[in-house]
């Protein structure tokens, strides 16, 4: 505990110390490790905790964009409004997301949440009249005292820190620990009497909740969203990120976002072929470290992927 | 009004006897390795440009076998090299094909470059024939009759061979089939090249009329997952099945809500999870 409060507290002095130290090149940059901490946060809460790893939260990240932009540069109204919209409809896709998938897990939970993610992008990419297709939206959309770049990374990291102490509250709740009881075995949290859809449900939705308050900071971020915003590209990110940090570890998410968008504005200074890059981690990471940097050091975060095939009970030889 | 309903129903068919040449190999992969390959939909591009390549050389039938040969053992050297390393573990598996899917996309984005390809078709094929009064492409029949060939071929060889004999026997229990003195490894990888074969064959059959482009291989691999997920794992019915049904629903889809036709096969897929989440073929593991 004291320990969690020290590293908390370290980090956020070292957010905070960014714009000092750092470039206003950077600063953009620490403002996407913030955003996509979150998001990475949101598909751990499900992943390392309830033991269901999503592809289709770039989906409810984008849509949230979409709704948030939409609102403002099309229908004209408030940032701040948009900006909830895109929360409320992140957080509803969430709960229709959930509705269908929480009834399956392992791989079955992995191919449903990424055949709906695919549909979301789908419709973002041809339904043009409202979501612009290939072109996406475009339109100044940040609040009229956050256009500077370093107010609203401070806006951004106030958001974060709020976030992620929410969320370490939800892990650490009496609901959270139920939450790994299902992880860890299903049948003997049903048998205890707990009702795991309900909980899954729930699960699913706050996650789909922080995962669409990460979209809206990004499309008051960027001022801009495309069909690559809700891409499986972005889910496959958001989870890369949670898995080299380290599953099950919050703080992991936070680590390995900053990894992994540091990585990426290095490696495309000198080379267009990130996704390479982003595949041959992939790869590696699952072959050699599967628990990822924090799992790793802490020994925990391996349940998820180290787990053999629960579905066919027996291992493959 | 009819000659419309024709028109959509026969590029119904045809699109499903693309996708279920597509979908075969993956869920034949799914029901005996337990592998989720996500990087089928990257295999099904790689030989659709690598049929674009052969076949705009040296004609549309070495395009196809070049297709089918290079991603059989590209399809081999993923479960060999890669695989072997995480069997066993689903989640790191999947996880990992879909690592490979983004390194083989993006290598033929720097390959084929990011234009629109279409594979050449022989000269036999192109231009339309006469339907019940309606003009429909000779190319989009081949490709029907080319889907029930497979579905023929694929039939026998699971139900008629020994290898379709060790391929059944290791679906129900890979490891009784191991002790009876099968060597399943080799089954696993000769079934794994086998299905990436037929994401080659997609490919190039598929990239003559859907084109091909970066992107192809992630639509191609929904319907792919949407075909399996309706139709059950492993389940070579269930395939034929899903792929009529989300081929028929797409196709009349893009007539009928032009902008949501993606959203049209969601709609059966949930309804299916709903009430039989392993699919209308599928039988618990």
């Amino acid at each position: 505990m004291i320990r969690g409060v020290a590293l908390a507290g370290c980090s956020l002095l070292v957010f905070a110390a960014v714009p000092v130290l750092l470039p206003v090149y950077q600063v953009s940059v620490a403002t996407q490790v913030l955003i996509f901490a979150m998001l990475a946060m949101s598909v751990d809460i499900l992943a390392g905790y309830a033991g269901r790893t999503s592809l289709g939260h770039g989906a409810l990240f984008g849509v949230s964009a979409y709704v948030t932009v939409y609102w403002v540069a099309v229908a004209g109204g408030s940032p701040w409004v948009g900006a909830a919209l895109g929360i409320v409809a992140a957080t509803a896709l969430a709960a229709v997301f959930a509705l269908l998938a929480i009834r399956t897990s392992g791989v079955y939970f992995l191919l449903l949440t990424l055949a709906l993610g695919m549909v979301v992008w789908g419709v973002c990419l041809r339904w043009s009249t409202v979501t612009g297709g290939e072109n996406g939206l475009r339109g100044a959309v940040r609040p009229a005292g956050l256009t500077g770049q370093l107010a609203f990374y401070y806006a951004v990291l106030a958001v974060a820190a709020v976030a992620g102490f929410a969320a370490y509250r939800f892990v650490r709740s009496p609901f959270g620990l139920t939450l790994r009881g299902i992880r860890d075995s299903e049948s003997r949290m049903c048998s205890l009497g707990y009702n795991v859809p309900l909980h899954l449900f729930i699960a699913f939705t706050l996650s789909g909740t922080l995962a669409g308050v990460a979209g809206a900071l990004n499309a008051l971020f960027n001022e801009f969203v495309s069909p690559a915003t809700v891409a499986l590209a972005q889910s496959v990110q958001a989870l890369l990120m949670a898995i080299v940090g380290g599953i099950g570890t919050l703080a992991g998410a936070v680590l390995g976002a900053g990894v992994i968008i540091v990585l990426e504005n290095t490696v495309s200074a000198y080379t267009e072929r990130w996704p390479t890059v982003m595949g041959a981690m992939f790869v590696l990471l699952m072959i050699f470290a599967p628990a990822g940097i924090l799992g790793s050091i802490l020994g925990r975060g391996r349940v998820l992927l180290a787990r053999r095939a629960s579905l066919s009970e027996r291992p493959i030889p | 009004m009819t000659g419309l309903n024709l028109f959509g129903l026969l590029n119904g068919l045809t699109f499903a006897a693309l996708l279920f040449v597509v979908a075969a190999g993956f869920t034949l992969i799914f029901g005996l390795l337990r592998i989720v390959n996500l990087a089928h939909g990257a295999l099904y591009l790689l030989g659709g440009y690598t049929g674009f390549a052969v076949a705009s050389r040296a004609g549309f039938a070495a395009g196809i076998f070049a297709a089918m040969l290079i991603v059989a053992l590209t399809g081999a050297g993923l479960q060999a090299g890669l695989l072997r390393f995480v069997r066993g573990y689903e989640l790191r598996q999947v996880l990992l094909t879909l690592g490979v899917a983004f390194m083989l996309n993006d290598l033929g984005l720097l390959a084929w470059g990011g234009d629109t390809l279409t594979v050449p078709i022989p000269a036999a094929l192109q231009g339309a024939t006469v339907i019940a009064g309606v003009f429909y492409p000779k190319y989009r029949l081949f490709v029907l009759a080319l889907g029930i060939v497979v579905f023929a071929a694929l039939w026998l060889l699971l139900n008629r061979t020994r290898l379709g004999a060790l391929i059944r026997a290791g679906v129900d229990d890979a490891e009784t089939t191991e002790a009876m003195g099968i060597n399943i490894r080799r089954v696993f990888l000769l079934t794994f090249a086998l299905g990436a074969a037929l994401a080659g064959l997609g490919g190039v059959i598929g990239g003559a009329f859907l084109t091909l482009y970066p992107g192809a291989d992630s639509e191609i691999l929904v319907f792919s997952l949407a075909v399996v997920i309706i139709g059950g794992r492993g389940s070579l019915a269930g395939a034929a099945a899903g792929a009529v049904l989300v081929g028929l629903l797409n196709s009349f889809g893009q007539v009928l809500f032009p902008e949501l036709a993606y959203f049209v096969i969601f709609g059966p897929m949930a309804a299916i999870l709903a009430f039989r989440p392993l699919g209308l073929f599928g039988r618990a593991a």
